[in-house]
């Protein structure tokens, strides 16, 4: 090998080193970041984990108390949105992979829900307090359900339509030639099919809805007390969190921390929960 | 024996009918539900215009270039607030979009079989963090350490550059936009990751054993066959994480600082269109304060879904072309 060639070589090879280095570097950086987020909040927030937290409401600054009120309010309002949501979702994805596969409106649905799949939260805050908070005269606990609805749905619709399109054409033609009619077909084939994907839709969909903060900040507000009443404001977790964590009060900071890490665990449990659900389902074949 | 037939007969009918009205009812009550989507994007539109009529009637189209920021005299202008959003995401993506190609080219090339999964869902679990976790962190740990550290480094560097130093100057707040477009830089880190990972593995592996044999590079094989292959999906995943970058708002709100004003400097506080929504709507007095923010919104919303739609499109095409071969 003469030595022009030679040095092309090294050149090239260093190149290579060089961008193979910041592949790695990059790589070690996203992971470094998730692993300082997550120690920053284990290390801020399990201090102050007691039981306090589970059984009393939220405190004035300077007092003693717990985070009761605010977990309750987000755990309503997570489960009504959710109720409310998924299965409009659901019947959603079923028409855009059932009924309508290569229709228009199938397409357009299609693209405009995963347009709205990453649309901005708040506007979605602004639009329910529009619709709901302005005609009614007040804050609510279902104006922040129907907010927290809205953005169940987009997720719902989109992995149910994935998920029945994974059933094989087969087994609906299996169902057809025995004189199942459709409707038997959707509900005890695809349905039963694509289970561990529909509930994995949903748990992801919980997830991203149980800490989302802008939209509840102006459609079920916050409140210091205790609160059933879904027609009056009421506290929730993420609100709280922003509260606490801006006020200049120490102990206020603390419980917002702790806050922190319970919505932070909630989530990444539903996360990884719905992971190995739709990861042993693709294994499987 | 003819009225066993007949009987039979008008039973099937009968289970037929039945059968015919379930479908029917189920097909209406899926389609109903599906148009309910788009009904849903049609009221966010409609409620936004008519929310912000007011403010745009009294402004004009001075509304987007006005600075002015002024509950008291009520004039409100969006300059501010915009700037701080195009500039924060700007920033983002310009930190973020060679980060995540660099992790899906590990994850796709480098990285040994058993570890690929693990690694692979770290990086998306970011995704699954809530916004306020990252803005409760940017405040209290990332802010705090900027102050100490980058930021004064970065005065420092750039104090004699004629242009830079006006980029990097003024006191080290800790908040402000740069540690704003930082925070954003890793929160798109997983949306951008996922998808060029994902259009990465399209390429067929015919394509690059061939430069492989030909003797190219890891990296060469990357720059001159996996991304020219996949460059509509690379750029369909950027401009998706743009879309979550200029749209999120809880990081954002904790760190940016809440000045409605454009600085030449990037480590002053700024405010973005999302951040001063959520700090300022429920104290807004006054019809015309409401609904400059809800126009404010209204423009977010525009932004958004012309990135976003641009994103789908190119993202189609690319799945397309894929469904072609």
């Amino acid at each position: 090998m003469n030595v022009q060639s030679m040095s092309l070589y090294k050149r090239r090879y260093r190149r290579n080193q060089l961008a193979m280095l910041l592949a790695n570097l990059a790589t070690l950086l996203g992971l470094a970041a998730l692993v300082w987020i997550l120690a920053t909040l284990f290390i801020k927030g399990f201090g102050g984990l007691h039981l306090n937290v589970f059984t009393q409401n939220t405190p004035p600054p300077g007092d003693d108390g717990g985070l009761l009120n605010a977990i309750f309010g987000s755990l309503v309002q997570t489960v009504v949105a959710t109720l409310i949501g998924t299965p409009i979702g659901i019947l959603a994805g079923t028409y855009m992979a059932e009924y309508g596969r290569n229709t228009k409106l199938a397409t357009v649905v299609r693209f405009i829900n995963d347009v709205l799949l990453s649309a901005p939260s708040i506007v979605v805050g602004l639009f329910v307090y529009e619709m709901m908070v302005q005609p009614m005269g007040h804050f609510s606990a279902w104006a922040g359900c129907a907010a927290l609805a809205i953005l169940v749905l987009p997720v719902v619709v989109r992995t149910t339509e994935d998920m029945l399109l994974l059933v094989p054409d087969s087994l609906r033609e299996a169902a057809s030639a025995l004189g199942a009619p459709r409707w038997l077909v959707i509900r005890k084939v695809c349905y039963r099919a694509a289970r561990a994907g529909l509930i994995t839709g949903t748990l992801l969909a919980v997830a991203r809805i149980s800490g989302e903060t802008a939209p509840l900040l102006f459609t079920s507000l916050n409140n210091q007390f205790w609160s059933t009443d879904m027609n009056a404001p009421m506290a929730n977790l993420p609100v709280v969190i922003f509260q606490f964590a801006t006020s200049p009060y120490e102990d206020w900071q603390r419980l917002a921390w702790v806050g922190a890490l319970l919505i932070t665990l909630a989530v990444l449990a539903l996360n990884v929960v719905a992971r190995s659900l739709s990861g042993a389902k693709t294994q499987d074949r | 024996m003819n009225t066993a037939v007949n009987a039979i007969g008008s039973q099937a009918g009968a289970i037929l009918n039945r059968n015919r009205f379930w479908d029917a009812i189920l097909r209406s009550l899926t389609r109903a539900c599906a148009i309910i989507v788009l009904l849903m994007l049609g009221g966010v539109i409609v409620a936004l215009v008519e929310g912000s009529l007011p403010a745009l009637k009294a402004y004009g189209p001075g509304f987007l270039t006005t600075q002015t920021w002024n509950p008291v005299t009520e004039r409100f202008g969006a300059a501010a607030p915009i700037y701080g959003t195009l500039v924060t995401a700007f920033i983002a993506m310009l930190i973020g979009v060679p980060i995540s190609i660099g992790i899906a080219v590990f994850i796709t090339e480098l990285c040994p079989r058993p570890l690929r999964r693990p690694i692979s869902t770290a990086i998306e679990l970011l995704a699954g963090i809530p916004s306020i976790i990252y803005g409760i962190w940017g405040l209290f740990v990332l802010a705090p350490l900027l102050q100490r550290t980058l930021q004064p480094a970065l005065i420092g560097a750039f104090q004699d550059v004629p242009w830079l130093s006006e980029l990097f100057a003024g006191p080290p707040y800790g908040i402000g936009i740069l540690t704003a477009a930082l925070i954003l830089s890793i929160m798109v880190l997983p949306f951008i990751t996922s998808i060029t990972r994902d259009v990465f593995e399209t390429v067929p592996s015919m394509l690059k054993e061939s430069a492989y044999g030909l003797g190219c590079t890891t990296w060469e094989v990357v720059r001159h066959i996996v991304l020219p292959y996949t460059r509509a999906g690379v750029i369909g995943g950027v401009m998706l994480g743009l879309g979550r970058a200029l749209g999120e708002t809880m990081a954002v709100t904790f760190v940016i600082g809440n000045a409605h004003r454009i600085s030449h400097s990037l480590l002053a506080p700024g405010t973005t269109i999302s951040a001063s929504i959520a700090n300022e709507f429920t104290e807004a007095v006054g019809d015309l304060y409401t609904s400059s923010l809800i126009a404010l919104g209204l423009i977010l919303f525009v932004i958004t879904f012309i990135v976003l739609a641009g994103a789908r499109l190119l993202l189609l095409r690319m799945q397309r072309a894929e469904g072609r071969r």
